[in-house]
């Protein structure tokens, strides 16, 4: 599919998916709608670096609670509209990104994991000394109740999610057939091999970390409204920077779909979880869910269905042969 | 006598207080194919690394085709012309052996041609020429973990190849091979070659490095000890010590 025709179909979706939504009338459906849909943004950002270039990200709560930080400072400084709101959280949130691309790509492995790690404890404690953003205390917002055309605000908050979900979804997919997936994925298998191909490594990582990072960034600037009241012990949660690693590990790192998958998936049954058995039981069955995908499933949902498809073409073609009488030419199956 | 194309001079490189490199001077015409041997640890994979921009080199000056390298990163000197394998071939293993080929293509040919890329059709049909090229164009939609090593060597060097180079550096391209695999790599150096690439060979077995280059330099202990046609070079007293001893 060209990407043209893939963000039309992506666009199409989403809004078809949002008609329906619209006819559910409980109004808990959209706040644990919007959950989903921020860790469908929170996977597929984390993918571009993590499964598409290979670099582990642990720093995905400094990027989204940065993205909500700055809503919670604008919001103080001057009213603006959402949308300009989600821009601004993904321009800083980009901003740190390449900086903190610029500072540890030279490290390689569980070293670039560890400080990215560390760029999440720093950043959370500037927050939480930052008395203008509410410090420790936290910061309220005060949201309208209702918005003109949808009626309650959190339909509001859903709706820009999905947009940035199809946005997120759209990006990644563009990048995955493209020069730069291409790239990404060369410093991914090897990148020195990458450089010696012409690749400029460098760049194509600072690109990485950028665009992941903005789109973190964007997915954490509606979450003061959404919450009301914001700490930077949750906006910092550790859970963001778990599952967003989880979902696409669980879904598959090297595609679009995989995120998605993973994140509809698990968000599902985290939001069933807390309803129905308790809360905290959520990163317990994250934690189970991972190490049973390791062991099961270590190319995630994705690489399971590829390997049942190749599974099948190669027994359709065991049988062509034989019709055909044993040694006709073996073609071998792709993969 | 025409321009050379590389240009050594007085190259070094120390790793702490350890001299890997001492400097070496050598010059490279165009066309010309160069076999550079010396015992384990002599610095061969150095010099490649520093050549072509793995390492930075500590002192002197390499110059390649009219320019003067140092400081340029590998994926810079790759586009300027200057393509290496690697002595343990690195594959992109995700990918398949088509996009293995694709990614020199998009990096180096495309970047070359500021802004007239080659259309996605010419992209594929340049990357199944370059798998014929090295007889792997069957495999074209296979993973590398599916290849044999002499096709794993021949992967890395269509991959080489792709950049459209003028010097292609063959880190020990055929070590471990069977003696008809080694011809088979021979063959296809030699049809680089007469393609108007030139090429240095890093490389043990003597019988493909006598049969193939022109030239012969010998690098023992990080310093070039003997430069000159192959059937000399391997008479010299210093090279017959540095490798059969005293």
């Amino acid at each position: 599919m060209r990407p043209a025709t893939f963000w039309l179909a992506a666009v199409v979706v989403g809004a078809a998916f949002f008609g329906l939504s619209l006819q559910v009338p409980n109004q808990y459906y959209f706040q644990a709608g919007y959950v989903v849909l921020q860790y469908i943004v929170l996977a597929t950002a984390w993918n571009i670096l993590g499964g598409y270039t290979g670099y582990v990200n642990f720093g995905t709560a400094a990027f989204f609670a940065l993205g909500a930080y700055s809503t919670v400072a604008l919001y103080k400084l001057l009213p603006l509209p959402l949308p300009v709101l989600v821009m601004i959280g993904g321009g800083v949130s980009g901003v740190v990104g390449f900086g903190m691309g610029y500072l540890t790509l030279r490290l390689r492995g569980a070293f670039f994991s560890i400080a990215t790690l560390a760029l999440a404890v720093v950043m959370q404690t500037l927050i939480t000394n930052w008395e203008f953003v509410g410090g420790s205390r936290g910061a309220y917002i005060l949201r309208p109740a209702q918005v003109p055309l949808l009626g309650n605000y959190i339909i509001y908050l859903f709706l820009v999610m999905l947009v940035l979900s199809v946005l997120a979804i759209g990006i990644a997919r563009s990048i995955e057939r493209s020069r730069l997936g291409f790239g990404f994925a060369a410093i991914r298998d090897d990148e020195q091999a990458a450089e010696a191909a012409g690749v400029p490594t460098l760049r194509l990582k600072l690109a990485a970390t950028t665009l992941s990072g903005a789109l973190m960034g964007m997915a954490g600037a509606p979450l003061p409204y959404y919450v009301t009241y914001l700490d930077p012990a949750s906006g910092f949660n550790l859970a963001y920077a778990v599952n967003s690693i989880a979902m696409p590990l669980i879904g598959g790192m090297t595609s679009w779909v995989g995120p998605l998958i993973g994140a509809l998936f698990l968000g599902t049954v985290q939001q069933l979880a807390t309803v129905t058995i308790s809360s905290a039981l959520n990163l317990l069955i994250v934690g189970l869910l991972l190490v049973a995908f390791v062991v099961i499933a270590p190319n995630g949902i994705v690489g399971l269905f590829n390997a049942f498809l190749a599974s099948i073409r190669e027994r359709g073609l065991r049988k062509h042969w034989k019709r055909a009488g044993g040694d006709a030419v073996r073609r071998e199956s792709p993969r | 006598m025409t321009a050379a194309l590389l240009e050594v001079r007085d190259l070094g490189k120390r790793f702490g207080g350890f001299t890997a490199l001492d400097t070496i001077n050598l010059s490279l015409r165009a066309g010309e194919r160069l076999g550079l041997i010396g015992p384990n640890g002599s610095g061969k994979s150095t010099l490649v690394n520093c050549l072509s921009g793995t390492l930075r080199h500590d002192s002197g000056s390499v110059r390649f085709d009219g320019r003067v390298m140092d400081g340029l990163p590998a994926h810079q000197r790759t586009r300027l012309g200057m393509a290496r394998s690697f002595q343990l071939p690195k594959p992109f293993g995700s990918l398949s052996l088509a996009d293995n080929i694709r990614i020199p293509l998009l990096y180096t040919v495309n970047a070359r041609r500021h802004g007239r890329h080659l259309a996605p059709a010419e992209l594929d049909g340049r990357c199944g020429e370059l798998l014929q090229l090295v007889g792997l164009a069957d495999k074209a939609g296979r993973r590398p973990r599916d290849l044999t090593q002499v096709e794993m060597r021949k992967l890395e060097l269509a991959r080489a190849m792709a950049a459209e180079p003028k010097l292609l550096i063959a880190d020990e391209a055929m070590a471990g091979l069977s003696h008809s695999e080694v011809d088979d790599i021979l063959a296809l150096l030699s049809a680089l070659n007469e393609r108007g690439i030139t090429v240095i060979l890093i490389e043990h077995i003597m019988r493909a490095v006598m049969s193939f280059s022109e030239r012969l330099i010998v690098l023992v202990a990080g310093r070039k000890i003997a430069d000159g046609p192959p059937q000399e070079v391997t008479r010299n007293p210093d090279v017959v010590r540095a490798y059969i001893g005293e």
